[in-house]
């Protein structure tokens, strides 16, 4: 279970969270929805301690992750993956090296064991055939998948998604957003979702906050969402079908 | 007007932003120090570096190393000649590369080949987010990218010199024997008679601190790259810039301390 209570993170004069608090279940889908620049990825980023709160406290499984030392962090992180916007892939290794990566360090698996791992989330992505290219030979939507497939190697309790279908074509972002769907049933993990796109939330959502000038403006079940009479709602989920049927 | 009214508030800026880099790189390179003993020890790593960088720089200092050693015979030859001196060529010769030049000129050359690489690749996974990836991940990036980088460098430098040196003393004997005829047996027993242990040590023991400079501002700048792709060009060429400097002015300081400890 993931609780997010009170939190505060401003970069000098700019507040981008402003008293954000809400509660995630275990082997929930959650999305935290919101136009771009609203502060949705500094939340991800406090909740994995790449970034530190201002104020506030995260709780993961019960335990705060705010200002612990670092090795008690690391133990927290691997339970955890983490999705980033641009994949982050290892550009010096290949696909198999970049899903190593995490295994050689933090587990004592055998080579065969780890073999048999990485051919396995390969497997689950749909990119078997990719296991030894190098991350520039890989589309963007493969990419996507590598990086999906590295966070799932660990079999984290969580896993945080940061915009997972950002530049991607409408096509490919269903199918990746189906791919976190059918993750999450297969895994049994609980996933946050931070993305402003609609056919995502749609997709993956079993509850969504939407975040507005740093604060939450709404919590609740996408559909309701939709149907909700805030004016910034309305124009919000109008704009972004517009985008979506030019898209299409 | 206005100019002179700015110069000073951009003058303050500059000389803060020159300190802040100098308290930044002094916190990162004090880390080295005690990251470098705490497992885990990524020996695999620091051997790849090793082996990259040694086959990065090794065709500009072969090139640099045997010229400056033709260079300088070439150049001296005539003046040694007018004062009846030119038996100590070979002595001159090998005490300049080994205690100086040899040292200096392959730090520089590395510094340029080797900082402004570091720089740009560690700069790159910053802003592409692939060190917070490796942070995510639980593994410890400064101990996995810098701490393997900057010690690849320490330890890789004072071969290249030794390399460097070697190559400097055959360019003077070619410059003697084109001049005249000249046994390579005679050049070399003037070279060694003329070398003793304490001209050799204190070239390469600062050969050491040489690459640790390299690896930790390449390394530093790099780390540190912020606001996309130019940052990290910003990054890759002031590492060089940064290095080089700070290359000559601890060379100062240490030829006086070396001067100081073997005063022959």
């Amino acid at each position: 279970m993931v609780e997010v209570k009170n939190l505060f993170k401003s970069f000098g004069d700019h507040v981008v969270l402003d008293d954000v608090s809400f509660n995630i279940e275990e082997g929930e889908n959650f999305v935290v929805f919101g136009r771009s620049g609203t502060g949705k990825s500094v939340l991800l980023k406090c909740m994995v301690g790449l970034l530190e709160p201002d104020k506030g406290d995260i709780f993961i499984n019960g335990k705060s992750v705010v200002h612990i030392p670092i090795n008690e962090m690391n133990e927290v992180r691997k339970k955890m993956g983490f999705l980033f916007q641009g994949s982050a892939l290892y550009d010096s290794m290949s696909v198999r090296e970049n899903l190593e990566f995490p295994l050689i360090r933090n587990f004592n698996y055998s080579l065969s064991e780890r073999d048999s791992m990485v051919k396995d989330v390969l497997e689950k992505v749909g990119l078997s055939k990719a296991i030894d290219k190098k991350p520039a030979e890989l589309s963007g939507g493969m990419k996507k998948r590598v990086g999906l497939a590295r966070t799932i190697i660990t079999q984290p309790e969580f896993i945080l998604y940061d915009e997972p279908t950002t530049g991607l074509d409408p096509i490919t972002t269903k199918e990746i957003s189906q791919l976190v769907v059918e993750l999450q049933k297969d895994l049994n993990v609980t996933s946050i979702v931070v993305t402003h796109d609609l056919i995502c939330a749609k997709i993956v959502a079993d509850r969504a906050v939407v975040i507005k000038d740093g604060k939450i403006c709404y919590e609740g079940e996408i559909k309701s969402l939709e149907a909700a009479d805030d004016p910034f709602l309305k124009n919000f989920f109008s704009s972004e079908l517009i985008e979506s049927d030019g898209e299409m | 007007m206005l100019r002179n009214k700015e110069n000073p508030v951009a003058f303050s800026r500059s000389l803060t932003n020159f300190f802040e880099t100098i308290s930044g790189l002094s916190a990162f390179s004090i880390k080295f120090f005690k990251d470098v003993f705490i497992p885990p020890y990524e020996f695999g790593e620091v051997k790849k570096h090793m082996d990259e960088l040694g086959i990065k720089t090794m065709p500009i200092v072969t090139v640099t190393g045997f010229i400056i050693g033709l260079v300088i015979a070439m150049q001296s030859q005539p003046v040694m000649k007018r004062f009846g001196a030119e038996s100590y060529l070979p002595g001159m010769v090998a005490l300049s590369v080994v205690r100086e030049l040899g040292p200096v000129i392959t730090a520089l050359i590395f510094a340029g080949r080797v900082s402004s690489g570091i720089g740009a690749e560690l700069g790159s996974m910053r802003v592409t987010e692939q060190i917070d990836a490796m942070e995510v991940s639980a593994v410890n990036p400064y101990k996995y990218l810098v701490v393997t980088r900057i010690l690849a460098c320490t330890l890789i430098l004072p071969i290249l010199t030794l390399y460097v040196n070697f190559l400097a003393i055959m360019g003077g004997y070619l410059a003697v024997t084109l001049s005249e005829a000249s046994s390579f047996q005679l050049y070399i027993n003037a070279v060694f008679k003329s070398l003793e242990f304490s001209d050799l040590i204190p070239g390469i023991l600062k050969t050491f601190i040489f690459g640790l400079i390299v690896g930790s501002v390449g390394a530093y700048k790099g780390y540190t790259a912020e606001n996309g792709t130019v940052g990290v060009g910003k990054a890759s060429t002031s590492s060089v810039v940064m290095a080089s400097l700070l290359i000559l002015l601890t060379d100062t300081v240490l030829v006086k301390i070396s001067v100081w400890i073997w005063p022959g």
